[in-house]
């Protein structure tokens, strides 16, 4: 954080507004495209107000058709425009998969066409969203090269990384979490900053268990730390932040300390972001652990929708606490 | 087409280059067809054998500044946008003067800077990003059009109408083609929709469409240039469906057997080239021998292309790991 005057606190839906909004004074190539974003503001009313502010050929209504819409955003990416695409809910992205894995990732590969495009996705659960409104996804295009992917866990986060990300000269997908959009507040610098992609960030240092996470499970992890204080275990708690490309190098140092890892995501366990940071620090670490890797991820099936099932589906403090305890006892 | 017609309305020196362009594509996709005979060709070698006059004549009919997400059978707009045969050869073969070096093959090239977006294998992808490119000349008020295709097979995809639908809405700047040449692969069009003419699909979207001779390089120019023009003007989209013939297989491995013998020959008859001769010959800008003339220059530019590829280098395995992303400096502008 820097030292600038601080104003009022604001929330991580609010960070990310004023991500949008500052790029889109900044920059008149930036214009956003999407769902509902105009007269409505979107879904969550994180563009309320810009359609007024910017006029509807900066702020697209489009038709219902995913694909059709980040087809035409790389479309005008490649033609010097910074697109930002808002899916209403992430789970809505698998309709525009083709186009984000096939073209927008491979176009630069191929043939030398940068696509600097943002796709903004609201994903998560905790909402009681079921299985189309609640989703992860991002594990099926953390195994496309091509693409940045992040995930911020806080209102400082969310708008540099915003930021940051539509300054970038690639496609990023930008996982927003719904659970965190009102719950939490921060104050934020007044003047322009950035996250850099590419750094994750000790959240809490610790001595005993490393923890890797990202997006609203940072929380989760925060507060099992909390109570992992009085059982003696002193948890490390990384933020991964962004997911490519991913900062290696935090978590082997983090690991190289604590010699014990648990990584925790939202997403289904089976093929996860857990999984191959699991697999790299088997490749990389393996002479520093002293004790198994662990994954706390929820069960390989779709987020349901009742309160009892959601709640059994998604990682709990708990779970978290019962992990530390297991593998500090090694 | 009535010959008066043409005369007035289309340039002796643009139909003469436009003739050229049709031989040098067909002595081209020749050449490649027999380097892949040799076996000096791996993988697919998509040919527009018999459907030259579209390419040809839709790129003839666009300025400069415009930009082209072609179908893939669209040499033609290649060479006109100054894509040497070199360069396509040497991309055919995987060498390192080919447009991607040698990071995608055949058809799969593209260059912003001569206002070609790269072709996708699956099909209708570029539809929507051309409508995208299109709306980006609308956003900044450019009087610049873009012009996307796709086969009849094509058309069948969600991508397709998400496109038409989107551009329609928004009347931006494009010109979407299709290049119906009666087979998806093997599968016919009477299996891929249950409409004759695809112009139909058109309507559905509120767009005006137009049924082109595919195979007379005049018709898709004239067509071509009236729909660019409405563009131009602010008018919103069009569709064309140019109607022609695959005359060789989906690629140079494929025999097409499917495809009864009594329709190639008839089609033969229609070869846009024959075509071309007879108009040039109708209006008096050229005669036999100018032909010959052409077809001579056209093969010298192959045979110096075919050299320049030989010679061009095959990239190191390393080369792989390079490029997966882009750098500020390389945004286009």
């Amino acid at each position: 954080m820097t030292t600038a005057t601080l104003t009022q606190e604001v929330t991580y839906l609010d960070a990310i507004s004023q991500a949008l909004d500052e790029e889109m004074s900044r920059d008149e190539r930036v214009f956003l495209m999407g769902e509902d974003i105009g007269a409505y503001g979107g879904a969550f009313k994180v563009t309320e107000g810009f359609l007024k502010k910017y006029g509807e050929w900066r702020v697209l209504d489009t038709p219902l058709s995913e694909s059709g819409f980040v087809g035409a955003a790389i479309g005008a990416a490649m033609m010097g425009l910074r697109p930002v695409v808002e899916m209403q809910f992430a789970d809505f992205i698998s309709c525009a998969f083709d186009q984000i894995t096939e073209v927008a990732a491979k176009n630069h590969y191929r043939w030398g066409a940068a696509v600097p495009l943002v796709i903004r996705a609201p994903f998560g659960g905790g909402v009681h969203g079921g299985p189309f409104h609640s989703e992860c996804p991002e594990g099926w295009f953390f195994h496309s090269p091509g693409l940045k992917i992040v995930a911020p866990s806080t209102p400082y986060d969310a708008k540099g990384l915003l930021k940051a990300a539509i300054r970038d000269p690639n496609p990023v997908l930008y996982f927003e979490h719904k659970f965190l959009y009102r719950r939490i507040k921060a104050t934020l610098p007044q003047e322009d900053y950035i996250v850099p992609l590419g750094k994750a960030e000790v959240k809490r240092p610790g001595r005993d268990v490393s923890l890797i996470t990202y997006g609203a499970m940072v929380h989760l992890a925060l507060e099992a730390a909390e109570l992992l204080v009085k059982e003696g275990i002193d948890l490390e708690v990384v933020d991964l932040r962004t997911l490519i490309p991913l900062d290696k190098e935090t978590i082997y140092a983090s690991v190289r300390k604590t010699s014990k890892v648990i990584l925790l995501h939202e997403d289904n366990k089976t093929g996860g972001i857990g999984a191959e940071i699991s697999a790299l620090l088997a490749e990389d670490c393996f002479d520093c652990l002293d004790g198994p890797i662990l994954r706390i991820a929820p069960p390989d099936t779709p987020v349901p929708f009742s309160t009892p099932l959601e709640e059994f589906f998604l990682p709990k403090v708990s779970d978290i606490v019962a992990g530390a305890k297991k593998l500090a006892a090694y | 087409m009535d010959v008066s017609v043409i005369a007035n309305e289309i340039k002796r020196g643009d139909l003469l280059d436009m003739y050229y362009y049709l031989r040098l594509t067909r002595s081209l996709e020749d050449r490649i067809s027999a380097l892949y005979r040799q076996g000096r060709i791996v993988g697919g070698v998509y040919t527009s054998h018999g459907m030259e006059a579209i390419a040809v004549g839709y790129a003839s009919a666009l300025r400069p500044d415009d930009v082209i997400a072609p179908f893939h059978r669209d040499m033609g707009a290649f060479l006109i946008r100054g894509f040497s045969p070199g360069e396509i050869i040497a991309q055919y073969l995987g060498k390192q003067g080919g447009p991607t070096k040698g990071k995608d093959g055949n058809v799969h090239m593209g260059d912003l800077k001569r206002g070609m977006i790269g072709f996708v294998s699956h099909l209708a992808d570029n539809m929507p990003v051309a409508a995208g490119a299109a709306l980006a000349f609308k956003i900044r008020g450019e009087s610049r059009v873009a012009f996307a295709g796709t086969g009849d097979g094509g058309t069948s995809r969600g991508d397709f109408h998400e496109a038409m639908n989107f551009a329609a809405v928004r009347r931006l700047p494009v010109v979407f083609f299709c290049t119906n040449n009666q087979y998806a692969y093997s599968t016919p069009v009477r299996y891929q929709m249950a409409i004759t003419d695809v112009v139909e699909r058109a309507k559905a979207y509120g767009m005006p469409g137009e049924i082109v001779d595919g195979n007379d390089v005049a018709a898709v120019y004239l067509a071509s240039k009236r729909a660019i023009a409405k563009a131009r003007a602010g008018e919103g989209p069009t569709f064309l469906e140019c109607k022609t013939m695959r005359m060789h297989g989906h690629s140079e491995h494929d025999a097409a057997k499917y495809v009864p013998r009594e329709l190639l020959e008839e089609w033969k008859t229609k070869d846009p080239i024959l075509r071309a001769e007879r108009l040039v010959t109708q209006l008096g800008y050229g005669d036999a021998s100018y032909f010959r003339e052409v077809g001579e220059r056209a093969k010298k530019e192959v045979d110096a292309g075919a050299e320049f590829a030989e010679q061009s280098p095959l990239p190191e395995g390393r080369e792989t790991l390079v490029g997966v992303f882009a750098t500020e400096d390389e945004v286009h502008p």
